[in-house]
């Protein structure tokens, strides 16, 4: 079961585990408009760089998906001092380690080595944040290897196909509709110009934060960061625009047929997203369901439903409010041998039902509160995360700074709260079931599956 | 181990891993290429997958402090590895076995997993509820580790008083005094063989599977790690019990201890946890795995739009004098990252696949060498040829001096990244002491590695990996097979 759901490309993570201690943190902003932030960690030798733009998937127009996630690829195919390739062998020479990823709010590049090379990864990052060539040649080649990653990632992934179905269907008007990667057809035209505009239009340094964490010197890496992102020319940014999603009119039901052994049902709820970390609360009661329905393998859905009920093999819940745009709570699971997801449909309704009735205990409260309390600690051994969790919330609309209240506010959730979120947000206009329908890899029909759920309440 | 560390034990789901994934799942997002092999880390994460072919490690300049490990044998006679580190208000504890898959029979295929994926679903006087309900309540993580040789559970606690106690009682417990109940283990069997059967049907898995078979045939390392669904079904509860009182016993266990507690505590906490371990685990061996194959070929159809093949055959063992010049021959050849041969070949090159790869992972027995990469049905057998061809070329002709010195650069350089974390170091404690290897391991591994020379690289690829006698698996292969040069 996995807590926080499938949301591969929800890509954040749980507020739950939001937490930090930050005494250590300093920040500057450069005259260019890029904000830096550094975490002092002395316990390695080590350091970790990463930028983030703020600009995502999903700031993409249709008939464009994927270009953000496309221009990522291509950042690392040279600039005007830099050959195609480069980038990548430097960093390597220097025992370093080296990433980047997209997500529908954000793209962010990483790099990881020993604590006196930071100053080659600020010169490589420096120079593709505004010396980037994208040439048509390399681009062809590029573009094939994205169409791979598709394949590979969701096409041929049965529950990754499930999740971008039940996306397109849950938000209609919202650009979340569209998957990170891309539609396949969007990325068979997509062109070396649309990726070129992309980067012009979106990547500089007012747009942007730079996380710096490890065993380094705030003032020294401020200094450095001078140096090398310094002389980067501020332009504006266009306007992001505002999107939301209108209230649903009603329950939604969508079925995908994949090849498959086991059906998958996922039961996805509009949630509310952390807007105003001091008087918001029903984001952090949210998150506090969300660990008392499965936040350890005693907790609600895995003890009813696959230990003691046995009508699922797995179960899980999910919900992050952490985003530029709406969240999503989400049920899922696999139901047993011999049961329908008709039947785990109707398990998961009851203990929402449950717990929309009768609230929950004390000792579940306190028990999700230790968990968040002990996370904090735990954390604090990958310098690694510390820094996502910085960039992250950096470019949501968030702070580093917010992180104590949002530790505080957790605590305070109190029993009342949770039970008056389930209230409102497990309603059926509210809900959308997506069903994973297994196919035979022979591709002849194995059965008529019972679809939807209605029947079952 | 095999294919690209698909979780080797379906069933375990705790909420260290669960956590895990949240975390990281920034990072199998959307990446420019995928890290899975690091994402499914559990207990001894750096024995699985495609983990060990990063998770090796090398030293840089002698100025780098590697941690002090301390080491004795607890009364109980099990080895104890200690690291004191008093930075953060943490523990980590990991006990291992001797229990892995490669202690199964083909009829009895899948014990081993089930006996470990059962230690904390019951223990005396604690039901599965109590154990994970304890845990939850003082923030505890217990997590588990398995593979082809070692099976074993770590916990991760605070290392306050109260905290720590009520952790390490139930680690004790369910180390000690399982209880296997055979209502839990029909659940579980039938969970498993759910899982099992969803495996059938994904392209990674039957190569995985299939791959196995043909490098170690009837060798207990071709069977599946978490067994197969008629010999899961077989399982009885006496088959767990037994397995435990052999494979679980004191003498051969290895306690891996990092964080904020004393030597004093540290071998109280060992003793604790082994006192009252089985009376048997005498060490039992892997048998010898025959090392050469004919070369073979298998297409196996599937409606998936990419084929998954994998390349390979029986490598090396943990304790191989060649394994350090493999390694390093293998990251110009495959391991490096973005910049090895095969994926500059396959990937930069000719876009034919988001992720191509090589490794050997070394094992008690050798563990195989293995190519692996997922390309479009039609260009399967351009990219096989192009993947052979690259493995030909560079078994040949070795490496350049350009690329020795470019690999030795971060395999050295980027040794602070490999023991950044307490979680890393406990792996290695881990490590070392199940393979039983030096104290001094971690900092003799630099000087190894710098002394590695391109004529030592070109010699050991050609005694050691034969491109004739290599196994190749293709799932979701075009249709008919095409010959021709690469492109």
């Amino acid at each position: 079961m996995m807590r926080t759901g499938l949301w591969k490309w929800l890509a954040i993570p749980a507020l739950l585990f939001a937490v930090t201690a930050h005494a250590e943190v300093f920040e500057k902003t450069l005259h260019n408009g890029l904000r830096v932030v550094v975490k002092e960690d002395h316990r390695a030798p080590v350091v970790v760089q990463e930028v983030w733009y703020h600009v995502g998937s999903m700031d993409e127009w249709t008939g464009k998906t994927g270009v953000a996630h496309a221009l990522e690829h291509m950042m690392f195919k040279g600039t005007r001092s830099v050959p195609a390739g480069e980038f990548s062998k430097r960093i390597a020479a220097a025992g370093g380690r080296e990433n980047a990823f997209t997500s529908y709010d954000y793209t962010a590049y990483f790099q990881q080595l020993h604590k006196s090379r930071l100053p080659l990864a600020m010169k490589l990052e420096s120079d593709r944040m505004q010396n980037l060539l994208v040439s048509d040649q390399e681009f062809a080649k590029e573009i094939k290897v994205v169409m791979e990653e598709r394949r590979w990632r969701t096409d041929d992934e049965p529950h990754s196909l499930l999740s971008e179905q039940l996306m397109a269907t849950l938000f209609e008007q919202h650009p979340y509709h569209h998957p990170v990667i891309g539609w396949m057809s969007d990325l068979q035209q997509l062109s070396a110009d649309d990726v070129r505009a992309w980067y012009r239009r979106w990547y500089r340094p007012n747009n942007a934060v730079l996380v710096v964490a490890g065993d380094v010197n705030a003032k020294e890496v401020f200094a450095l960061a001078q140096r090398y992102y310094g002389g980067i020319p501020q332009r504006p940014v266009p306007p992001t625009q505002n999107f939301s999603e209108p209230p649903q009119l009603g329950i939604k039901r969508i079925v995908v047929k994949a090849p498959a052994e086991l059906p998958y049902l996922i039961m996805a709820y509009h949630a509310p997203t952390l807007r105003d970390p001091a008087h918001d609360w029903q984001p952090y009661a949210l998150e506090v369901l969300a660990g008392i329905l499965d936040g350890n393998d005693s907790a609600r859905l895995n003890k009813a439903l696959v230990r003691e009920q046995q009508l699922a093999s797995s179960v899980g819940a999910g919900y992050d409010p952490l985003a530029r745009g709406p969240s999503i709570f989400t049920l899922e699971g696999t139901p047993s041998e011999g049961k329908t997801v008709a039947d785990l449909e109707a398990g998961l309704r009851a203990q929402i039902g449950k717990l929309a009735k009768d609230g929950v205990s004390e000792d579940e409260l306190k028990r999700v509160k230790a968990q968040v309390t002990a996370s904090e600690v735990y954390k604090r051994d990958s310098v690694f995360y510390q820094a996502m969790q910085i960039g992250q919330l950096e470019s949501i609309g968030l702070s580093y700074r917010d992180i104590p209240l949002m530790l505080q506010k957790l605590q305070e959730v109190t029993a009342q709260q949770v039970q008056q979120v389930a209230r409102e947000f497990f309603k059926d206009d509210n809900l959308t079931v997506a069903v994973l329908d297994p196919q035979p890899l022979s591709g002849k029909p194995r059965h008529m599956m019972q679809e939807g759920g209605s029947n079952v309440r | 181990m095999f294919a690209n560390a698909t979780p080797i034990n379906l069933l375990r789901n705790p909420i260290a891993a669960s956590r895990a994934r949240s975390i990281l799942a920034c990072l199998s997002g959307m990446f420019r290429l995928s890290l899975r092999g690091f994402l499914h880390s559990g207990l001894l994460a750096t024995l699985s997958g495609r983990v060990m072919a990063f998770a090796f490690v090398a030293l840089t300049a002698p100025a780098l402090a590697t941690p002090h490990i301390e080491h004795w044998q607890a009364p109980s006679g099990a080895q104890v590895y200690f690291v004191e580190d008093h930075g953060l208000p943490m523990l980590d504890v990991a006990v291992g076995f001797h229990a892995g898959s490669g202690f199964d029979t083909a009829q009895k295929s899948g014990v081993a997993a089930m006996t470990q994926n059962m230690l904390d679903l019951g223990a005396q006087g604690l039901s599965e509820d109590d154990i994970s309900r304890k845990l939850a309540d003082i923030g505890a993580e217990l997590d588990g580790g398995f593979d082809q040789d070692r099976a074993g559970i770590s916990l991760r606690t605070l290392s306050s008083a109260a905290e720590r106690d009520q952790a390490l009682s139930i680690m004790a417990s369910v180390l000690q005094h399982p209880t296997f109940p055979a209502k839990v283990l029909e659940r579980e069997k039938v969970r498993l063989i759910a899982a099992l059967k969803e495996d059938e049907t994904r392209p990674e898995a039957i190569a995985g599977k299939k791959f196995a078979k043909a490098i170690y045939g009837d060798h207990p390392y071709g069977l599946p790690s978490s067994g197969e669904v008629a010999t899961v079904e077989k399982i009885q509860r006496a088959d767990l019990t037994e397995f435990y009182s052999r494979h679980y016993g004191a003498k051969t266990a290895v306690v891996a201890l990092i964080g904020d507690v004393t030597r004093p505590e540290a071998e109280a906490i060992a003793e604790r946890l082994t006192a009252q371990l089985p009376a048997g685990g005498a060490s039992e061996q892997i048998p010898p795995v025959a090392m050469h194959i004919a070369a073979s070929e298998q297409r196996i159809p599937h409606p998936a739009s990419q084929s998954h093949i994998l390349i390979g055959a029986p490598g090396v063992s943990r304790t191989d004098p060649d394994y350090v010049t493999l390694y390093v021959g293998n990251y110009i050849l495959g391991g490096g990252g973005f910049v090895s041969r095969l994926m500059n070949e396959v990937r930069e090159k000719r876009g034919l696949a988001y992720s191509v790869y090589s490794y050997f992972i070394p094992m008690q027995q050798p563990g195989p060498f293995q190519i692996g990469l997922q390309t479009k049905k039609e260009s399967a057998d351009q990219a096989l040829a192009v993947v052979r061809d690259t493995l030909r070329k560079f078994i040949a002709d070795g490496p350049t001096q350009q690329e020795l010195a470019a690999a030795k650069d971060n395999i050295i350089g980027g040794f602070p990244l490999r023991i950044d974390s307490n979680r890393k170091i406990l792996d290695y404690l881990s490590m070392i002491g199940f393979y039983g290897l030096p104290l001094t391991y971690l900092d003799d591994f630099p000087a190894r590695v710098e002394k590695v020379t391109v004529a030592q690289i070109h010699d050991a690829f050609r005694r050691r990996v034969d491109p004739d006698a290599l196994a190749t698996v293709i799932v979701g292969a075009p249709d008919a097979p095409k010959a021709g040069p690469a492109k």
